[in-house]
């Protein structure tokens, strides 16, 4: 056999083979870096799947009227023309995340950013004590029994809290409990901003 | 037996026929469980009957607009399927509306205002989907061109025929058939 002469060879095609190799493996390997960023992200807290952007952002928030727990309650207009950038929380005493992060609203007030509260769906003997237990961070607390004007904002669980700057623009919403991490990189980020904006 | 042409000619008359009928059976069947899967929807999750609207055409109206909204709170049901408060809610404020006569469009309008085009479980076409959106069309475009292509170059390939046999490989042919 050996002495018969071997037919021509196919003319292997180099450029198809290493396309169609390199490709799909050049697609998985920017799938896996993103994966990879993403992951990252989530772990250190910057990026979490399940929160939405809120449609709020660059607008004043919508007018509404809610009663106040003690004393005067909260209006759209008061806070669509704030006196000074300031944060508003929506909470629950039947919230645990809400527990969670008093200690950090506590340590925002003290710093003399103003903290005004909502409600959701509370009862209001509930709501004192739980501010009874875990400190009042609030200059002012309105009540949103029916859930109503929450739903008009956007919100879609307690807690979530807003940052409006001196103008009346909503600039930052965060859902879930804040931390002093969330304060760190983003609070403190807000307010340089709007001291800029203002100044 | 080396030569690439040949070796396809001789493919094709294999009887494969068993393996390429099972094989396009399956196909068939896996697109039906597609087509059925989509179509058959979930029982809702109503549970209270004092939600539902007493006029048959205002609650079908209702629920079909529930069908499209996600629930923001477990988001992978709709806001019909959902038994979350919120859900809840918002299935009794479309309800009000469908009530008071508004359109859907408007209904969905005024949820996608407060809530994003998140709040769609069939996501709009836009900058931010416009991969998610794409993708399928591309993958499509992508197979049916090398489809093309590939048809293409084996029909010049058979137009022009397998190249004739030189005199080395005569020779080699004329050794075996002797032998």
């Amino acid at each position: 056999m050996s002495d018969l002469p071997h037919p021509p060879v196919g003319q292997p095609r180099p450029i198809g083979r290493r396309l169609m190799l390199g490709v799909p493996l050049g697609l998985l390997a920017v799938a896996a870096g993103g994966w990879a960023v993403m992951l990252q992200r989530m772990q250190k807290g910057e990026f979490d799947p399940h929160t939405l952007p809120s449609q709020l952002i660059g607008k004043k928030v919508p007018d509404f009227t809610l009663p106040g727990l003690n004393g005067p309650g909260i209006t759209g207009a008061e806070l669509q023309a704030p006196k000074q950038p300031m944060l508003v929380n929506f909470f629950a005493s039947w919230c645990l995340p809400c527990m969670e992060e008093a200690a950090v609203l506590k340590e925002i007030a003290a710093q003399g950013l103003p903290i005004w509260g909502i409600t959701y769906k509370d009862k209001p003997e509930a709501t004192r004590a739980f501010l009874a237990k875990n400190g009042n961070p609030y200059q002012r607390i309105a009540m949103d029994l029916p859930g109503r004007v929450a739903i008009n904002w956007g919100v879609y669980g307690v807690p979530e809290t807003y940052f409006i700057d001196g103008g009346g623009i909503v600039r930052w919403r965060f859902a879930g409990p804040l931390t002093d991490v969330v304060v760190r990189r983003d609070i403190v980020r807000l307010l340089a901003r709007a001291e800029k904006t203002a100044a | 037996m080396t030569g690439g042409n040949h070796s396809a000619l001789f493919r094709a008359k294999e009887p494969r026929l068993p393996g390429l009928l099972a094989a396009k059976l399956l196909l068939v069947m896996v697109a039906l469980v597609f087509c059925l899967g989509l179509s058959v929807q979930g029982a809702l999750a109503v549970s209270d009957p004092g939600e539902l609207l007493a006029n048959p055409v205002q609650e079908a109206r209702a629920e079909a607009i529930g069908q499209q909204l996600r629930c923001l709170v477990c988001q992978n049901e709709s806001i019909e399927d959902s038994s979350a408060d919120l859900a809840k809610d918002i299935r009794t404020i479309i309800r009000q509306q469908v009530t008071a006569g508004r359109t859907n469009q408007q209904i969905i309008h005024y949820m996608v205002q407060r809530y994003g085009t998140f709040i769609l479980l069939k996501p709009p076409f836009d900058l931010m989907t416009a991969v998610l959106w794409g993708t399928p069309i591309a993958a499509l475009a992508v197979g049916i061109g090398i489809a093309i292509f590939s048809v293409r170059r084996q029909r010049r390939r058979g137009a022009r025929g397998p190249a004739p046999l030189s005199d080395a490989e005569r020779a080699r042919l004329e050794a075996l058939l002797r032998s």
